[in-house]
């Protein structure tokens, strides 16, 4: 308790000094640029010719030059000049280089020449880009501005370039062409606000670096020239009494080096804020586990899970939930399919599963268990019986592939790892496999990488890994989803093929409760990290007892629907994962909610032999049947 | 009398041609659905016909040649998924708004508030930002937005692709209801073949870049000519069906990449071409194409020749 307050007020601590020194220090440079001349002024160009190159004293904190003026006045005077200029610099730098970088993004004729320009600048040192253009527009003030500016000029360009490009092809900015706007309100409109936090914070951390190239030019004799001074202009007077007097030297040097750091750390802050900055709320109460008894079990089941769940803490201190409550068990050979929409927490339970919730997930459950291991206490034995009978394949084919490692490594693999095989023969079984997912000239295939494939075809080859091993078990997560129609048949019939062959249990899920009836036994509905319904499949499709899978299957498109109906449509959206409410989820949207629905959370109940449902009010009680009028819009 | 009607549209992107010369008129207020695999050309057709890519061919409003960009507003396009296709930035009001031109402040918010009431969103919402909204509210902001432009057709790209079941039904609804009240023309890409059936009057099957099959659209479902028809509509699923794990329309290869120039392009993977009866000779030398003047087209050598496993549905 004591250690967990201190580190949080250690913690407050630090963010106080990371974020408020930067912001004191901004202040304090700007109240000195507006007020220091007429406060000090006078004390900065007073010439004392009988003071006149002084050390450090009481009356000359940092001295005198040779003119016998106070160092440390000037020193604070100068902060007007070098900040102003800085300021001017990074405004002129910044309004070349975004022009530059949005006409090279924008025009396809233009982005080839410019990008070119844009690249062999940015290889030269700013610096020496500065020096040769404070040459080239010439000496003093507006040159060294000029020459500072243009140096930060393909910076900007490549930045805005960049985030551009990013943006011009983003569907809103053709949104606005296909409305008959031009490019110009494009840019005003879309493109700029949406680039605008970044560049604003790369403007900052400039002007930081803006200080230090223009006190470089000063210093070099190539910026301000006298009377007029800066810092850099000061460093350059002092530096040959560094020896004699070193507060003339230092006190430039000091105000350079703060300026500079103060816009770095500002500019850093800025981008902090703008990336956390919604409001963190308090922690919220963990939900206690439900009391109500699990479901009794067959015994002898392939997968047993009972009230699992999986917690994420998000970045604001809240803990969000994706699945808050889901038993089911999975009888040897049994297709089970698991249906919901997005959000509703199907793809996370299928991860907790096989192990792939990943820190600072957190999975938490009565029992899970495989084959009769504990996955909720693995060891390497576990490990290895993972690896070795139950697969996995995933929505993205590509993503599961890596696109560096060929497809044979990837089909070699578990068998080499989990079953201590040697490659030879494990490349004659990945060869066999790959014949038996349909892959014509597999032998071409086992040398190619993922993106030498189609969508159809890394699916084929993510199965035929599954069969590597001895799989008991496959999970397939919406493996189908990113495939059209044709080839999205192909898959099913594979798996419904290689299920036969293997005797394999299947857990398929889907958000689409079509396919996962041509496939599965049983099916399992989700609906915000619960389950909802569970049912043999004939029984969950001829009479859904949640109002929730009625309108699934209502809501679900099918063939030779009548045109002059309307469509049996919900609105509403689920409850996200990181509500936290007493009664039942699906309430706010229900057409059959009451009071109780709202207040108290209904169990999972066994309504017939194998068909559960959490709802107070099941469809399948007599008189209850869903008419459409009650939900249509 | 058309509507809108498009001739000879051809796409190309550097080397590879995305829409080979299509063709095709959609009466005044009906929905003409376009159904594909990816990659088939469906979407680059509506992104030329909105001017969104550089195109050659004719299309045409009611006769009126749609080249000049005052022109081209009176097509707009809802896209697939309003997560990306309202700027974020932006309140509900001034995406609605981006469709409205000439209108001073006042009147311009009012007729915000009458397109949102139209979509059925409560015109509260205007302040808001796309965010803050659900997929299917967002999906029917940009839906004002487009019928905004007071667009004479409009073209809806897999609009419902990425909503989920229960929201989807929702913005077809939705889209049905401002057809029959605005005498909306449609064109309604979609890869579901049973939301297409329920949407459109005529249907495009396009495979390969070209329209293999068109008619109206309950004959093309019914009534399937051109096997990969066939072949799509053997392959939805359907619930409880175990329609997919049938032999019907089977596709006789996986290979995706289209056959080298010259002959069918479908013809690796049709299940009644030379692939699977080695004397259609025809299929690997002629092009096919579609019989012109008859209502319901496919362009297949072998259009006539039913599949007796396909069972005419209900």
């Amino acid at each position: 308790m004591t250690a967990a307050m201190t580190s949080s007020r250690g913690h407050r601590l630090g963010r106080a000094v990371s974020g408020g020194v930067p912001l004191v220090l901004v202040l304090l440079f700007v109240f000195l640029s507006v007020a220091a001349p007429s406060i000090w002024g006078n004390d900065a160009s007073a010439s004392n010719v009988a003071e006149a190159n002084q050390s450090i004293s009481a009356a000359h904190w940092m001295g005198t030059d040779d003119l016998g003026r106070d160092i440390l006045a000037r020193t604070v005077v100068a902060t007007r000049n070098s900040l102003v200029l800085a300021v001017l610099a990074t405004i002129v730098g910044g309004c070349v280089g975004i022009g530059l970088g949005l006409l090279s993004a924008m025009s396809r004729r233009l982005s080839r020449a410019l990008g070119a320009v844009i690249n062999v600048l940015i290889a030269f040192p700013a610096l020496l880009l500065a020096i040769f253009f404070a040459v080239l527009f010439g000496i003093g003030s507006v040159g060294s501005v000029l020459a500072v500016g243009a140096s930060f000029a393909p910076g900007f360009a490549r930045i805005t370039q960049t985030l551009t490009a990013s943006v011009v092809s983003k569907e809103y900015v053709e949104a606005s062409h296909v409305l008959g706007r031009g490019p110009l309100y494009r840019t005003f409109r879309h493109i700029l606000p949406n680039i605008a936090e970044p560049i604003i914070l790369y403007s900052t951390i400039h002007i930081g670096t803006a200080v230090l190239a223009l006190s470089g030019l000063s210093f070099l004799g190539l910026g301000v020239q006298p009377p007029v001074y800066d810092w850099g202009r000061l460093l350059n007077d002092g530096l040959t009494r560094i020896y004699v007097t070193p507060g003339v030297a230092i006190a430039p040097s000091v105000a350079i080096v703060l300026a500079g750091l103060t816009f770095n750390l500002a500019g850093e802050r800025l981008s902090d804020l703008i990336g956390g900055r919604r409001s963190a709320p308090p922690a919220r109460r963990r939900e206690s586990r439900p009391a109500e008894p699990s479901p009794s079990l067959a015994g002898g089941s392939l997968l047993d899970v009972r009230h699992l769940r999986v917690s994420y803490p998000a970045a604001d201190g809240r803990l969000t939930t994706p699945v808050r409550d889901v038993s089911f068990s999975l009888a040897p050979k049994e297709r089970v399919g698991i249906v919901g929409e997005s959000g509703s927490g199907k793809s996370m339970t299928a991860a907790a599963i096989a192990q792939l919730v990943e820190e600072p997930g957190h999975v938490e459950a009565e029992a899970l268990r495989f084959m009769d291991a504990d996955l909720l206490a693995p060891d390497r034995a576990t490990q290895h019986l993972l690896g070795r009978n139950m697969a996995m394949v995933f929505q993205d084919p590509g993503e599961a592939l890596n696109p560096a490692i060929k497809i044979g490594t990837h089909l070699i693999e578990p068998a080499v790892i989990h079953l201590d095989e040697k490659k030879q023969d494990a490349k004659r079984k990945a060869l066999d496999a790959l014949r038996a997912v349909a892959i014509t000239d597999p032998a071409r295939r086992y040398e190619q990488h993922q993106h030498e494939l189609s969508g159809g075809m890394k699916q084929r080859v993510g199965i035929a890994i599954g069969l590597m091993g001895e799989a008991r078990l496959l999970i397939a997560d919406e493996p189908t989803t990113a495939l059209d129609v044709t080839v999205q048949r192909q898959i099913l019939r594979l798996i419904d093929r290689l299920g036969e062959q293997t005797e394999a249990g299947l857990l398929f899920i889907s958000h689409d409760i079509a396919v996962v009836s041509e496939l599965c036994d049983r099916v399992i509905v989700m609906y915000a990290g619960f389950i909802v319904e569970e049912a043999k499949t004939g029984s969950l499709l001829a009479s859904p007892a949640h109002p929730y899978t009625s309108v699934l299957l209502a809501a679900s498109p099918r063939m030779g629907l009548d045109k002059s109906e309307p469509l049996m449509a919900i609105d509403g959206r689920m409850p996200g994962p990181d509500a936290d409410l007493p009664g039942c989820y699906f309430a706010a949207r229900c057409p059959h909610a009451d009071s109780t629905c709202l207040s108290s959370r209904p169990p999972l109940r066994v309504l017939a032999d194998g068909h559960r449902a959490a709802c107070w009010h099941p469809l399948t009680e007599p008189g209850n049947a869903p008419t459409p009028e009650g939900v249509t819009i | 009398m058309a509507g809108l009607s498009v001739e000879n549209l051809t796409v190309r992107y550097g080397a590879v041609t995305a829409v080979r010369g299509v063709s095709f008129d959609v009466a005044d207020g009906s929905v003409l659905g376009l159904v594909g695999e990816s990659g088939s050309g469906k979407s680059t057709v509506a992104r030329a016909l909105v001017g969104l890519t550089p195109s050659a061919g004719t299309m045409r409003i009611n006769g009126a040649d749609l080249s000049s960009r005052q022109a081209r507003r009176r097509v707009q396009l809802v896209f697939q998924d309003s997560r990306s296709s309202l700027d974020p930035r932006f309140t509900v009001e001034q995406c609605v708004m981006e469709g409205l031109v000439g209108f001073r402040r006042r009147d311009a918010s009012a007729r915000v508030a009458e397109l949102l009431d139209l979509v059925s969103l409560d015109p509260a919402i205007a302040r808001s930002r796309p965010g803050n909204l659900s997929g299917g509210q967002r999906q029917r902001v940009a839906i004002a937005r487009a019928l905004a432009a007071r667009p004479d057709v409009l073209i809806a790209d897999e609009v419902t692709a990425s909503l989920d079941v229960s929201v989807q039904a929702v913005v077809l609804n939705l889209l049905r209801r401002l057809r029959a009240k605005l005498g909306l023309t449609m064109v309604f890409i979609s890869h579901n073949l049973a939301v297409v059936q329920y949407m459109c009057d005529e249907l495009a099957v396009m495979f390969n870049g070209r329209i293999v099959e068109f008619g109206p659209a309950d004959e093309v479902i019914e009534q399937a000519e051109h096997p990969y028809t066939r072949s799509l509509l053997a392959a939805i699923p359907e619930m409880g069906q175990r329609r997919l794990l049938s032999e019907s329309a089977v596709e006789a290869s996986t290979v995706t990449d289209p056959p080298p120039s010259g002959g069918c392009a479908y013809r690796l993977r049709c299940p009644i071409g030379p692939a699977a009866d080695p004397e259609r000779e025809i299929c690997r030398t002629l092009e096919p194409a579609a019989t012109a003047g008859r209502v319901h087209r496919a362009a297949c050598h072998f259009a006539r020749e039913r599949d007796e496993s396909i069972v005419p549905r209900a």
